[in-house]
């Protein structure tokens, strides 16, 4: 036998990484030359003009409420100064400045109340008595009248406190009516079908701004001679009767959702028809629609800003109101436009998050 | 059927008691529509009384009579003797105008930012997704309050605007752009271009019934835009080929030339377009994710490239998933448009406002909005339910 000596092979070379920071950078950025000319057009076009923005925005801007700076930066820098002198203003509206305590505690319960209403281990009865009791504090508060608060008429209420109040209350009146006109388009009954299908499509048909219109122009017509509510009641009802088409929508894709044997295994317990909706389809059907009504709420949010149309002054009118009525101050509304801007975003961002987070917990329960 | 099949009750007698379901329905709709009734009765009878009451006079009869106040822009000629109806004709066209032109807009940018989510290129993906995060989360109107401070107040005045090759101003005064001058060879090239899609439509229907007799497979896309291109230009050449445009020139005070669309228009259309593209962009990124990864692998394994993959295999399906949702952003922007209202364009809404604050009719201006809008909603929701009919699978 030939004495054969050990001849190694050459080695592999090591498997390429796909794993870590760089092959990351190759494969999202450069991966072929489609998307290594998009990152290079990208990065020109950021090099060309961010040091324009971030020089406006911050490094030539004015941040201090002095009108004679702002004044000289004009155009140069923005005048965040403006947001700085007007904040209050901004935020909560005319206001009487004293009192404006109230609107800060009301509209800290109503949040509170809103963010316990969003997690599910407090769904409990208490919940609802809660909102019964919350709802009459957050109008004495705001308004006084009783408890030696002193009167404040609503055509003063206005800034964030009234955007919240208009969306939440918007929003938790419309949910009762939303469920019973969903049961109703489900309704076997054809009258009571029809009736809740003209009023979904008639609402979901035509625009707010001709909802509010109608709150501010034909409601006092609507009513007995001499009977005049509020334009906040009004507005507040013509809001509520708009989200709860939208709102039954929504809530019947998710008794759409719920299958029939559900249905007749509670009725072959001999349960009745509202024992089977609320004990057994509603639970599950509002479940799965969480995020649906949380993007109605969002929603409601964002229009409450159309309410400045017939004059009441929530978030945007309150910013418009604040800047109009002061001729120096006034060219500095596009800062003003951005603050606000980012209040919307902060609140509708942070609630779309919460809505994803619930959907993916849905899901988590149905893949098993 | 005879008395010799088991099992089957005999027909019911219809049963007037509290135990007959079907009485006890019939009992809860009679109440149902009474209430209803009830309150309608109600509020009419109000409002009838405190017009009365108030002197309120009612009937559309106002509508004949003249308007008397100006319009800033609109598609016909309108002026302030002209009676109301007109104004009105004058606000609804610009509401379609608006809506068309941002419909148009909304969905080339949204499908463009949709299918950027699906980019291999990280800051593309992730800039797509910012922009959708944040246009959405901020109120239209606040938008639209925004782009119209910023043709108003940020721009440069109308004797410096700035300006895109000599070709295109923008200013305070709005965007100026060149258009071709209208004649004979442009009129010939589009009745060519309508004649032209007649043909494209019929070759279509032929190279497809073709392909299902003998499985040749005609190009369905190249040849019918060839027919068209190729028709219109045929008009134009027949007019004598014109070549006149006429272009936009900074005068004094106004845009000389060219055609302009107003700041009013602009910031509505910016507005609209940004706000609905956001969500437009959402609904394109979930129909394409709706698609199984399957039917991209056996689209693959069929040996189709990725074009065709796309055009024929994920597209058609993507698109049905697509269509309901993408309707209801149609109209959702059509809606919207409404908000016109705040920054001043002469929308429908803009008009009725207007002859509400002059006439006093507040039932019959607003009935008029809600009417053009119902009207519209119910035709486009009624066309593409159709549509979605003509793409939904074709099941047994």
């Amino acid at each position: 036998m030939a004495a054969t000596t050990f001849q190694p092979i050459e080695p592999r070379a090591a498997p390429v990484a796909t794993e870590g920071f760089v092959p990351w950078i190759r494969r999202n950025l450069f991966g072929d030359w489609k998307s290594v000319v998009t990152t290079v057009v990208i990065a020109a076009l950021a090099v060309m003009y961010l040091p324009d923005v971030a020089n406006w925005a911050i490094f030539r801007a004015v941040f201090a409420p002095t009108l004679d700076e702002c004044q000289a930066a004009r155009g140069a820098g923005a005048c965040w100064g403006v947001i700085a002198k007007f904040y209050r203003a901004i935020i909560l509206g005319r206001y009487p400045f004293e009192q404006q305590w109230r609107p800060e505690l009301a509209t800290l319960l109503l949040v509170g109340l809103l963010i316990v209403s969003c997690i599910r281990v407090f769904w409990k009865p208490w919940l609802v008595v809660l909102w019964i009791v919350v709802i009459p504090v957050f109008f004495v508060l705001m308004g006084g009248g009783m408890l030696g608060l002193t009167p404040v008429t609503t055509d003063q209420w206005g800034g964030l406190p009234l955007t919240i109040m208009l969306a939440t209350f918007g929003i938790v009146l419309a949910f009762p009516l939303s469920i019973l006109v969903a049961l109703g388009r489900r309704s076997n009954l054809p009258a009571i079908r029809s009736l809740c299908i003209v009023y979904v499509e008639l609402v979901r048909g035509v625009p707010l701004i001709s909802v509010l219109f109608m709150a501010s122009f034909m409601f006092p017509l609507f009513l007995p001679v001499g009977a005049s509510p509020d334009v906040l009641l009004r507005v507040l009802v013509g809001i509520t009767l708009f989200a709860a088409a939208y709102l039954a929508e929504t809530v019947r894709g998710g008794l759409q959702a719920i299958p029939k044997g559900q249905v007749e295994a509670a009725q072959s317990l001999g349960l009745s028809y509202w024992q089977t909706q609320r004990k057994i389809v509603l639970p599950q059907a509002l479940a799965i629609v969480l995020p649906g009504i949380m993007n109605n709420f969002i929603a409601i949010f964002k229009d409450t800003s159309l309410v400045t149309i017939v004059s009441l002054y929530e978030l945007t009118g309150a910013m418009s109101l604040a800047l109009n009525s002061d001729a120096n101050w006034r060219p500095y509304k596009l800062e003003g436009y951005f603050f606000i801007t980012l209040i919307y975003f902060a609140f509708c961002f942070a609630m779309s998050r919460y809505s994803l987070w619930v959907e993916k917990r849905l899901n988590r329960s149905r893949l098993r | 059927m005879s008395a010799a099949m088991p099992g089957r009750a005999p027909p019911k007698k219809r049963e007037w008691s509290w135990r007959s379901g079907a009485f006890r329905g019939l009992v809860y709709q009679v109440l149902a529509v009474l209430v209803i009734g009830l309150a309608l009765w109600f509020l009419v009878n109000n409002t009838l009384e405190n017009m009365r009451a108030r002197g309120i006079q009612s009937g559309f009869g106002f509508l004949t009579q003249p308007a008397g106040f100006d319009i800033g822009e609109g598609l016909i000629p309108y002026d302030a003797l002209d009676p109301y109806w007109n104004a009105f004709l004058v606000g609804i066209l610009n509401t379609l105008r608006v809506a068309i032109v941002g419909i148009v807009m909304a969905t080339i940018l949204g499908t463009l930012l949709g299918v950027g989510r699906f980019s291999r290129n990280a800051i593309l993906r992730g800039l797509c997704y910012g922009y959708v995060e944040l246009f959405r989360n901020i109120p239209v109107l606040l938008q639209l309050l925004v782009w119209y401070l910023v043709f108003t107040e940020i721009l440069p005045p109308i004797a410096e605007p700035i300006s895109v090759a000599g070709l295109f101003y923008l200013s305070k005064a709005g965007f100026s752009f060149p258009v071709p001058v209208w004649g004979l060879g442009q009129g010939l090239s589009a009745i060519g271009a309508v004649i032209g899609l007649a043909i494209a439509w019929g070759y279509r229907r032929w190279a497809q019934r073709q392909f299902e007799l003998t499985g040749n497979a005609r190009s369905l896309f190249l040849v019918p835009v060839a027919i068209v291109i190729g028709a219109a230009l045929l008009g134009w050449i027949l007019g004598g080929a014109p070549t006149a445009w006429s272009i936009p020139e900074p005068g004094g005070f106004v845009m000389e030339g060219g055609a302009s669309a107003t700041p009013e228009f602009l910031g509505v259309l910016l507005g609209l377009v940004f706000y609905t593209s956001a969500f437009i962009a959402e609904v394109v990124r979930a129909g394409i994710q709706s698609v199984s990864h399957g039917q991209v692998e056996a689209a693959g394994s069929l040996g189709l490239s990725r074009g065709q993959s796309m055009r024929l295999v994920i597209l058609p399906q993507a698109l049905r998933v697509i269509i309901p949702p993408m309707t209801s952003q149609y109209l959702n922007l059509t809606k919207n448009s409404s908000l016109a209202v705040a920054i001043g364009y002469p929308d429908v809404v803009s008009i009725a406002n207007t002859s509400l604050n002059q006439t006093g009719r507040a039932v019959e201006c607003i009935a008029i909005i809600m009417l053009v809008y119902l009207t519209t909603s119910l035709s486009t929701a009624a066309f593409m339910n159709w549509y979605n009919k003509r793409s939904a699978i074709k099941e047994r």
